[in-house]
C-alpha cells in the first residue's frame, strides 16, 4: 500500500495536478455558457500544459539554470555532494572531468554538474507558449468585446438564438 | 444540460487516457530522466549540452536566455511576430474610426497634467503614478539589459516597460498616455524591434553565415572570438524584443481598453 | 557564400520583411503596400522553386539556424525533402495568386485597414511556410500559432456579425487543437529528450523501451487528435463551415486553400517523419479504425453539401469531404504506398480546386450579390471567363480527367484495392457521384435559368431570363476585373497542367515513400 503511495501519488503527483487542472479547464470551454468563463478555462489548460512542461525540468536539489560564475565555493561544494549521490550516468563524469578549454577564463566555469542544475529547455520553450497564451487571450477578449457589441450578450446560447433568428445580416 | 454531460464524458476519457500515458513516465524531479540525461540511440542529451557549454559558447552565466536568444533564437523570433500578429489582428478587429482625424494622435483636452477641481483622488492617484512611472521604466530598462546574469530579458523588461504606459492610462486618462506613446509610434516601435531581430539574422547572413548564427559578427563588434559577439548579438535582438513587446502590449489595452475608439476608456 | 545554401532561410524571411515593411511605412500611403506584398511573394516563390529544383537533382537541403549543427537537436533544423518541396512551391503560388485577387478589396469598407490586412496576410504566408520546411517539433507549434493567429484575424476582419462569432469559435476549437498537439510534443520530449523530428524518428527506431511505451502511443494520439482539430476533420469540423463562409471573401480565398490542406501535410509528416510508417501502423495499429472515420467524413461532407444552399457553406462542406479523401489515403497502408501518393497529390490538387471555388465564390458575391445556389442565374452568359474556370473546378471536384481531381481519385483508389480498404474506394465512388449531383445543379441553374416557378417551363434555354434581384442597385452584372480573373484562370490552368503532368508530379512524390517499408495491416476479421 505504501509503495502504491509512493509510486503513484508521490512519484507522479505533478502530472496528477497537471490533468485534474487540464480538464478543469477543458471542460469549462465546452460546457460553460459565458464566453469569457470559456475563455477562462481556455486560460486554465493552456497554463496546465505549461505546468506540465516545467515539471518535466525539475530535478532534486537543483538550483536555477543560472551559472554562479563569481562563486567558487558552490562548485566545490557540489563536486563533494555530487560524489555522495547515487547512479552517476556516463555524461556526469564527462561533465567532472571537462578540461579547461574555455579560453582560460572563469575556472569555475567549467567545474558545471548537471545534476544541480535545472533543466533550461523546458523553461524556454515555455516561455514561449506563454507569450503565445497571452497573444491568444488578447485576440480571443477583442472578439468578445465586438460580439457583445453586436449581440449585445455574451452567454453563447442567447447568441445562438440570436443567429438562428435570421434577424442577422450575414 | 446535455452540453455538460457531454462535457463530463469528454474530459474524463481524455483524462484517462493522459493519465494512461503518464504510467511509463520517469519520476518527479528525477534528474535522470531522459529529456533530462538524454536516452540511449538518440543524439547526446541536449540539456546537458545546454548546462555543460552553453557558457562556452556564449559567455552568458544565464543558460535560459542563452538558449533562448542564441540556440533557439529562431523560434523566439516567431514567438515576437505572434506578438506583433496579435496586435495587428486586435488592431483589425476592434478599431473603429470615426469621422475625425483618426491615426494621429489625439491632441484633445487632457495632457495628462491638469486634474479637475475636488478631484482628490486623481490627485494623489496621479501625482504618484507621476513619481514612480520613471522608476518603474527604469526598471525594465534593467530587466532588458540584465537578461544576461538574471532571470529577465526582453520579453519580461517589454511587458513592464507597457505596464508603465497602461499605469499612467488608468491613473489618468487614455489620452494622457496616447500623448506621450500614439497609436503611430506604438504600431512604428513594434515592427522596428521585429526589424532589428531579424535584421541581426540577415546581418550574418550578409557577412557570410548562416541565419542567426551571430558568432561571424565579431569582424562588427570587433571582439577576439565569437563568443562575446554572441553574447553583445543576445543583448541586441532582446532588445528588439522588448521594442515590439512594449508596442504590443500597449496597443492591445489601448484598444481593448476603448473598444476600438481610441477616444473614451476606462 | 551562396545564396543557394540560404534558400531555406530566405524562404520564410522574405514574406516577414514584406510584413515589417508594410508595417513601417504602409500607413503613411497605402498604395505602396501591394507592390511590398508581390515582390516579396515573388521573391519567396522564387526560392521555392529554386530550393525544388535542387531537392529534386541533388538532394534534401539541411539547414541549421544559428549554425548550431552538432550534437543535433540543440538548434533549430530546417529540412527541404522530397517530401515538402512540393507543399512549399505549391503554398507560394497560392499565395502570390490571392494577393492579385485582394488588390481589389481596397475598395471594400475598411480600406483603413488595408496595412493591417496585408501585414496578417504576409504573416501567415511566414506561418505556412514555415510550418512546411520546419525539422523542429516545438517550432511547429510556434508557426501553427503564427498561422492560426493570424487567420484569426483575417476570418474577423469583415463587417459580418456572424463572421465574428464564428471567428471566436474558431479561435476555441484552435487553440485546443494546438495545445493538445503541443502536449503530444511534451509526452515525445519527457520519453526522448529531443525535439528534433529526424532524433526522434531514430530514437523510436533504435530504442525498444520507448517505441513499446505507453506514453509514445497518447503522445501521438494527441498530436493526431490535435491535427485532425486543425483539419477539420469530421467530427472536429465544427468551426470550418461558418468560419469560412461569414468572412471576407479574400480572407477566405486565402485561408479555404492552405491552412487544411498544411495541416494534412503536417499529419504525414507527423507519421512518416516521426514516428515512422512501421510504428504507426504495427505498434499503433488503429488504422482500420481511422480510415472508417474518413469514410464517415467522406460521407458526411458529400451529404452536408447537397443539403446546402448557400453557395459558400456547399464549398466548406466539399472541404470537409476532401479532408476525408486525404486523411483515408494517408491511412490506407497499402503495400505499394499509392494511398500516402494520393493523399499527397491530392493536396496539389485540392488547393488548387478550393482555390477557384472560391474565388469564382467570391466573384459571385461581389459582382452578381449571388450568395445561394439560386442566385447563379444565367451565370454562363454574364461571365463566361469567370464560368469556364468555375467549371473546370467542378469538373475536377467530380473527377472527370484530365483535370487533377481525376488522377488524385485514381491514385487513392488504387490504394484502396490494393490496401483492401473496400469501405473506402465505395465512399469515394459516391462521393464523386454526389458532386456529380451538386455541380450539374449549378450548371442547369447557371445555364438554362432557375427552376421553373415562374412557369417557364423545364429546361428552356432562356435568354432573356432576367438578372437576379440584386441587393444593391450598383452591382452590374458584368465579367470580372482582371485581378480576379488572371488568379482564376490561373489555377484552372494550373489544375489542368497538374493532370496532364500528374505522372512525372507523382514520380516526384514517390521519391519521398521510397524509402518506407511496405506494410500491410491483416484485416481484422
Amino acid at each position: 500500500m505504501a509503495e502504491f503511495f509512493q509510486t503513484t501519488i508521490h512519484d507522479y503527483f505533478n502530472y496528477w495536478v497537471y490533468v485534474i487542472l487540464m480538464m478543469i479547464g477543458l471542460w469549462a470551454v465546452i460546457a460553460k455558457n459565458n464566453l469569457i468563463k470559456k475563455l477562462i478555462g481556455l486560460s486554465i489548460f493552456q497554463t496546465a500544459i505549461i505546468l506540465f512542461y516545467v515539471s518535466i525540468g525539475v530535478k532534486d536539489g537543483a538550483s536555477i539554470p543560472i551559472l554562479h560564475h563569481h562563486d567558487p565555493a558552490a562548485h566545490a561544494v557540489s563536486h563533494e555532494e555530487s560524489h555522495h549521490k547515487e547512479g552517476h550516468k556516463g555524461d556526469d563524469s564527462a561533465a567532472h572531468k571537462e578540461p579547461g578549454d574555455d579560453k582560460g577564463d572563469n575556472a569555475e566555469a567549467h567545474a558545471v554538474n548537471p545534476d544541480l542544475i535545472a533543466n533550461p529547455l523546458p523553461h524556454v520553450l515555455m516561455l514561449t507558449a506563454i507569450v503565445v497564451g497571452v497573444a491568444t487571450l488578447g485576440v480571443a477578449l477583442a472578439l468578445s468585446q465586438r460580439i457583445f457589441k453586436e449581440f449585445g450578450t455574451l452567454e453563447e446560447s442567447e447568441l445562438l438564438e440570436q443567429l438562428k433568428g435570421g434577424n442577422v445580416d450575414g | 444540460m446535455i452540453t455538460k454531460v457531454l462535457a463530463t464524458f469528454a474530459v474524463v476519457i481524455t483524462g484517462a487516457l493522459l493519465l494512461y500515458g503518464v504510467s511509463d513516465f520517469p519520476a518527479f524531479g528525477d534528474p535522470h530522466s531522459p529529456a533530462n540525461a538524454g536516452v540511449e540511440g538518440g543524439a547526446p542529451s541536449i540539456s546537458n549540452y545546454y548546462i555543460t557549454k552553453s557558457y562556452e559558447d556564449t559567455k552568458v552565466p544565464n543558460l535560459v536566455t542563452s538558449v533562448l536568444a542564441d540556440y533557439r533564437g529562431y523560434d523566439t523570433m516567431f514567438e515576437t511576430v505572434v506578438i506583433f500578429a496579435a496586435g495587428m489582428a486586435i488592431f483589425a478587429i476592434l478599431r473603429v474610426f470615426s469621422d475625425e482625424d483618426d491615426i494621429e494622435p489625439n491632441e484633445t483636452h487632457s495632457e495628462g497634467n491638469t486634474f479637475t477641481d475636488g478631484d482628490h483622488s486623481r490627485i494623489i492617484v496621479g501625482t504618484t503614478v507621476r513619481l514612480v512611472v520613471p522608476v518603474i521604466q527604469l526598471f525594465a530598462l534593467y530587466v532588458v539589459a540584465h537578461g544576461h546574469h538574471s532571470p529577465g530579458g526582453g520579453f519580461q523588461g517589454g511587458v513592464i516597460l507597457g505596464a508603465s504606459f497602461i499605469i499612467i492610462a488608468l491613473a489618468m486618462d487614455l489620452d494622457a498616455a496616447l500623448a506621450r506613446f500614439s497609436e503611430k509610434s506604438y504600431f512604428r516601435l513594434a515592427s522596428v524591434g521585429i526589424l532589428i531581430y531579424a535584421g541581426f539574422g540577415v546581418l550574418c547572413q550578409v557577412l557570410g553565415s548562416d541565419f542567426l548564427d551571430y558568432g561571424i559578427l565579431q569582424k562588427i563588434f570587433l571582439t577576439d572570438g565569437p563568443e562575446m559577439a554572441r553574447s553583445h548579438s543576445m543583448l541586441g535582438v532582446e532588445v528588439g524584443v522588448a521594442f515590439t513587446v512594449t508596442g504590443i502590449m500597449f496597443a492591445i489595452y489601448a484598444n481593448l481598453s476603448s473598444r476600438g475608439t481610441l477616444k473614451s476608456a476606462l | 557564400m551562396s545564396m543557394g545554401d540560404q534558400l531555406p532561410a530566405i524562404i520564410v524571411l522574405a514574406p516577414m520583411f514584406g510584413a515589417i515593411l508594410v508595417g513601417l511605412l504602409g500607413n503613411r500611403d497605402h498604395r505602396i503596400c501591394f507592390p511590398i506584398v508581390i515582390t516579396s511573394l515573388l521573391v519567396s516563390l522564387c526560392a521555392t522553386i529554386a530550393a525544388a529544383q535542387e531537392v529534386f537533382t541533388t538532394g534534401a537541403i539541411d539547414y541549421f539556424v544559428g549554425g548550431w549543427e552538432e550534437p543535433i537537436g540543440i538548434g533549430i533544423h530546417l529540412r527541404i525533402d522530397s517530401l515538402n518541396a512540393l507543399i512549399l512551391v505549391l503554398i507560394s503560388v497560392v499565395v502570390v495568386l490571392v494577393s492579385f485577387f485582394s488588390i481589389r478589396r481596397a475598395g471594400d469598407q475598411h480600406s483603413e485597414k488595408t496595412p493591417q490586412f496585408y501585414i496578417l496576410y504576409l504573416l501567415l504566408c511566414v506561418g505556412l511556410l514555415g510550418i512546411s520546411i520546419t525539422g523542429d517539433a516545438f517550432n511547429l507549434f510556434v508557426l501553427v500559432e503564427v498561422s492560426s493567429l493570424t487567420s484569426y484575424g483575417l476570418v474577423a476582419m469583415g463587417s459580418s456579425k456572424r463572421g465574428t462569432h464564428a471567428a471566436l469559435n474558431y479561435l476555441l476549437m484552435g487553440t485546443v487543437g494546438a495545445s493538445f498537439y503541443l502536449l503530444g510534443v511534451g509526452y515525445l520530449y519527457l520519453t526522448t529528450g529531443t525535439l528534433n523530428m529526424q532524433d526522434i524518428h531514430t530514437i523510436l527506431q533504435t530504442n525498444e523501451t520507448i517505441r513499446d511505451s505507453n506514453a509514445v502511443i497518447i503522445a501521438f494520439l494527441f498530436i493526431l487528435v490535435g491535427i485532425w482539430i486543425k483539419m477539420a476533420f469530421f467530427p472536429l469540423h465544427g468551426w470550418l463551415p461558418n468560419a469560412y463562409s461569414y468572412c471576407p471573401s479574400t480572407s477566405a480565398c486565402i485561408l479555404a486553400p492552405l491552412m487544411t490542406k498544411v495541416s494534412v501535410y503536417v499529419m504525414i509528416r507527423v507519421m512518416i517523419g516521426v514516428f515512422g510508417v512501421e510504428w504507426v501502423f504495427v505498434h499503433f495499429g488503429w488504422s482500420h479504425l481511422v480510415v472508417w472515420m474518413a469514410v464517415i467524413a467522406i460521407l458526411a461532407g458529400s451529404m452536408l453539401a447537397l443539403a446546402q444552399r448557400e453557395i459558400k457553406k456547399m464549398l466548406c462542406y466539399l472541404i470537409v469531404a476532401e479532408v476525408g479523401y486525404m486523411v483515408g489515403g494517408a491511412w490506407l497502408s497499402d503495400p505499394n504506398h499509392w494511398g500516402l501518393t494520393g493523399a499527397l497529390y491530392h493536396i496539389l490538387a485540392d488547393a488548387m480546386m478550393t482555390l477557384c471555388l472560391f474565388l469564382a465564390a467570391g466573384v459571385f458575391a461581389k459582382r452578381l450579390g449571388a450568395v445561394e445556389i439560386k442566385d447563379l442565374e444565367g451565370l454562363f452568359k454574364k461571365m463566361p471567363l469567370t464560368s469556364v474556370a468555375f467549371v473546370i473546378a467542378a469538373l475536377s471536384m467530380i473527377g472527370v480527367p484530365p483535370t487533377a481531381g481525376f488522377f488524385s481519385k485514381f491514385y487513392l483508389i488504387r490504394g484502396g484495392i490494393e490496401g483492401g480498404h473496400w469501405e473506402y474506394v465505395a465512399a469515394l465512388l459516391i462521393s464523386s457521384l454526389v458532386n456529380a449531383v451538386l455541380f450539374f445543379r449549378i450548371f442547369e441553374i447557371a445555364f438554362f435559368g432557375s427552376k421553373p416557378a415562374e412557369g417557364h417551363g423545364d429546361h428552356h434555354e432562356d435568354v432573356e431570363t432576367p438578372s437576379p434581384e440584386t441587393p444593391s442597385p450598383e452591382i452590374v452584372p458584368q465579367e470580372a476585373p482582371w485581378s480576379a480573373l488572371f488568379p482564376l484562370l490561373a489555377s484552372a490552368a494550373i489544375i489542368i497542367l497538374l493532370g496532364l503532368f500528374s505522372g512525372p508530379i507523382a514520380e516526384l512524390i514517390r521519391e519521398s515513400l521510397e524509402t518506407l517499408p511496405s506494410i500491410v495491416v491483416p484485416q481484422a476479421d
